[in-house]
């Protein structure tokens, strides 16, 4: 496929590996922060082809990892009411709540389905107004134009038996956190290049200089994700902190204006509790006050409960890039991905459940190994 | 989840103002996609796609600056060397 087979060139990632191996003459820690580049990494060997002076720190950037217990428990709640139909993004399906998850609700008689696209349910709202058709909003940025475009279209046409529950999360008060925690061990970011298509670079550029961090608008390819990391030490090593961005075929600086037209019309900035990191300040969105009457946990009145969880998941420090899945007791004897004990390890883009499928016998990654 | 995947526009519904829509190419299967966020994009362009909805038009000549910037290392050219 297109902008797709060219940058898995294996050649083309072993002469980036190669350069980067030039330039670097001291350690440096990097943090991806999105979900689908720890799986590039992990799936393709990105890690194993630097050298030994470049760490990788895997970061929060997962919806499914981060959405918290108390959420996933309002969306079980919600499933198992026999008037709703409760519709997801099929990653979600397996997070474990504190007692069980949406594909035991399915098993159990409730209508949850899987759909690809937010404005299919509320199409199938449309279809089934004996019904309430609930559709659980969550994402970064990337995926906040679809889910506003949905509750755009419901208010614009009148769907009065869709609603959402809301749990969208924001990347640069994610990053903000985790430079200004004590623990810190992050000098540069690879920024999640889909994140950027949406929201532009210009959001990182006080972030850059506020923390004296290099911040590399990065693809999710092997070929993108070397780039990321080659100009990303290539500023460490000058003693630069700039915004870069190498993925300009995808990302224009400002942006994509209509969705963020779209994306500030139906949603507001909130406070967000992040899945084992804690509460982050204006760190997601929630529905503005115009579109209110489609907040699900509005409409079903869902009450706020704190919720504790299991005490073997190490998820937040994983998340925080402070652990390696391996590093945790759990991972692969009480926590698999058939029965995850924390969310890590449920989505594929998930730091555990990466390690889990591509790490776990040590078999060759498919750009260092022989196929291509 | 956040995965966006790269396909071409293969033709163009205008028809409803607020469900502008495309049928893209992926390669091995095509999907009705919304274009409300992508009001310029035309059939032959390629498109990033997200849950349904374009958020992006990838920029051909963009694309092979990666490349360029690679030969301009010197890189490419000693791959052609080796190979050829
Ligand atoms: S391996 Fe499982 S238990 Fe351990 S941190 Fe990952 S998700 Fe949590």
């Amino acid at each position: 496929m297109k902008f797709i087979d060219e940058y898995r060139d294996r050649e083309a990632a072993q002469k980036l590996a190669r350069a980067i191996a030039r330039i670097t003459t001291k350690p440096h820690s990097l943090m991806e922060i999105c979900g689908g580049q720890t799986h590039s990494i992990v799936k393709f060997g990105i890690d194993e082809l630097l050298p030994k002076d470049i760490t990788l720190i895997h970061g929060p950037g997962c919806p499914v990892c981060v959405t918290p217990i108390e959420l996933i428990d309002k969306a079980i709640e919600l499933a198992s009411r026999p008037d709703v139909i409760f519709c997801s993004f099929g990653d979600m399906m397996r997070v474990p709540g504190s007692r069980k998850n949406l594909l035991t609700v399915k098993s159990e008689g409730g209508d949850v389905r899987i759909v690809y696209a937010p404005i299919d349910a509320v199409r199938l709202a449309e279809k089934s107004p004996n019904k309430e058709v609930v559709f659980f909003g969550v994402g970064f940025e990337t995926t906040a134009p679809a889910n506003a475009m949905a509750v755009y279209y419901a208010k614009e046409r009148e769907v009065s038996n869709f609603s959402m529950l809301v749990s969208h999360v924001l990347v640069p008060p994610a990053i903000e956190s985790i430079l200004s925690s004590p623990d810190n061990r992050v000098q540069g970011f690879l920024a999640a290049g889909h994140v950027c298509a949406v929201m532009g670079c210009e959001e990182y550029v006080p972030i850059a200089s506020r923390y004296h961090v290099p911040i590399v608008v990065t693809g999710f390819e092997p070929v993108d994700i070397l780039q990321g990391i080659f100009l990303c030490v290539k500023q460490l090593e000058d003693g630069r902190a700039e915004v870069e961005n190498p993925y300009s075929r995808v990302v224009r600086h400002g942006g994509n204006t209509p969705a963020q037209e779209l994306v500030r019309r139906v949603f507001t900035i909130v406070p967000r509790k992040w899945r084992g990191i804690g509460k982050i300040a204006d760190s997601g969105l929630g529905l503005s006050e115009p579109y209110q009457s489609f907040d699900a946990e509005r409409r079903f009145n869902l009450a706020e409960g704190g919720v504790d969880e299991p005490s073997e998941c190490i998820s937040g420090l994983i998340l925080q890039g402070i652990k390696k899945p391996c590093e945790c007791e759990a991972f692969g004897v009480h926590c698999t991905p058939e029965s995850p004990l924390g969310a890590p390890m449920v989505s594929s883009e998930g730091a555990c459940a990466a390690y889990y499928r591509y790490r776990r016998f040590e078999t060759q990654p498919e750009i260092v190994g022989s196929k291509a | 989840m956040c995965l966006a995947v790269p396909g071409k526009i293969i033709n163009v519904t205008e028809e409803d103002e607020l469900l502008r829509q495309g049928k893209i190419d992926f390669g091995s299967i095509v999907k009705n996609v919304s274009l409300v966020c992508v009001p310029d994009a035309a059939i032959g362009q390629y498109v990033l796609v997200h849950a349904g909805i374009a958020i992006s038009v990838v920029d051909e000549a963009e694309a092979k600056r990666v490349f360029e910037y690679l030969d301009q290392m010197g890189e490419l050219t000693e791959l052609e060397m080796e190979t050829s």
